[in-house]
């Protein structure tokens, strides 16, 4: 049983289930059979039957998982490109990414808490809308569970790009890029993703919002939090 | 391909360094990602140095995902036990910050245009 424990073997299994996944989101067209979340699932259904713990995973995890910071640096090219379009709505996009940070930080504890969350759980919840470096570090200096916290954030992102478009429609705003950039400051990088698959220039106005909305976040939670704990 | 990955790396080492010596708490892909747009914006860099890197990156952000969302499976006590605050707090709430942050957006750029008018 060794031989699947190897990191190639992982690696492998990782990339053809995803691949494999793509294929029957194009099949079927169906929104709930999101890639990611269909791919994490069956590779924790995988791990779960043949009983290979989650840290055998994890060393051959990590050599994805580092490409996320380099992802986020990569999203500075649409953003360049769409600089101009920007610059003439500066107060539009600062003053929504303020409101869209403060809802998302404080509806989520209020609601949690409500419903009898543990105040550990409230505080990994509490940065779930930011991009993963971000809420992790969030979540550690507030006493939250880091990993518990990226679980979230990835929960957070496939919600948004599975039901965001239909959400937007419902709020009636008819702004394509108001809603690409709110789609990255309530779903980060996976909201950020969807959007992008409709074209690079709204992927620019997500991207925005992920980088606001993370830096908002960074700046502000652990004060807030302080305040309605 | 190296020069490419090599803007993408440096741009995270600087950011890394600018972690290091202020002490912020901002994290180094953040500031890597402004200070890129910034040195394409000012021509120092120039966008076919990082065109296919990016483009590669961007459009397969959502599968480096994949590995962070596996840790899953070791809080299955955790969430089970608390999965009704836990997956009724993040629905609502995302839906509020997309509903709240568009309306904003809106808004503002509503009255900014009848004020050009």
């Amino acid at each position: 049983m060794e031989i699947i424990e190897n990191k190639y073997f992982l690696l492998a299994l990782t990339f053809g289930v995803y691949a494999v996944s793509k294929y029957i989101q194009k099949r079927t067209n169906f929104v709930l059979l999101n890639p990611i979340l269909l791919s994490i699932a069956a590779i924790i259904i995988f791990l779960k039957i043949t009983g290979i713990d989650y840290s055998k995973y994890k060393e051959a995890g990590a050599m994805i998982e580092i490409w996320l910071s380099p992802c986020v640096v990569a999203l500075g090219v649409p953003l360049y490109q769409q600089l101009d379009e920007i610059k003439k709505q500066v107060v539009p996009i600062l003053v929504s990414q303020i409101v869209g940070c403060l809802v998302g930080i404080i509806s989520v504890v209020f609601i949690a808490k409500w419903l009898g969350a543990t105040d550990e759980v409230v505080l990994s919840l509490a940065p779930k809308s930011v991009t993963t470096p971000i809420a992790m570090q969030v979540s550690e200096l507030t006493g939250g569970i880091p990993a518990l916290t990226v679980s979230a954030v990835v929960c957070t992102g496939i919600f948004g790009a599975i039901f965001g478009l239909s959400i937007f429609r419902l709020t009636r705003a008819k702004s394509a890029i108001g809603e690409s950039l709110s789609m990255g400051t309530a779903s980060h990088a996976v909201g950020t993703s969807r959007v992008m698959e409709i074209s690079p220039r709204f992927g620019a106005y997500a991207g925005l919002g992920l980088s606001l909305n993370g830096i908002l976040t960074a700046i502000v939670a652990p004060t807030i939090l302080e305040w309605i704990m | 391909m190296a020069l490419q990955l090599f803007i993408i790396f440096a741009m995270l080492a600087f950011g890394e360094l600018v972690v290091w010596l202020t002490g912020v708490r901002i994290p180094s892909s953040i500031i890597g990602m402004l200070t890129l747009t910034l040195l394409l914006k000012l021509g120092i860099i120039k966008l076919r140095w990082v065109k296919s890197a990016s483009n590669f990156l961007t459009g397969n952000l959502a599968f480096f995902f994949i590995p962070p969302g596996v840790s899953l499976m070791l809080y299955y006590g955790l969430i089970k036990s608390q999965w009704i605050p836990i997956t009724v707090s993040i629905i609502i709430s995302t839906i509020l910050v997309m509903a709240s942050t568009v309306w904003t957006y809106k808004l503002i750029r509503k009255s900014n245009g009848n004020h050009r008018k």
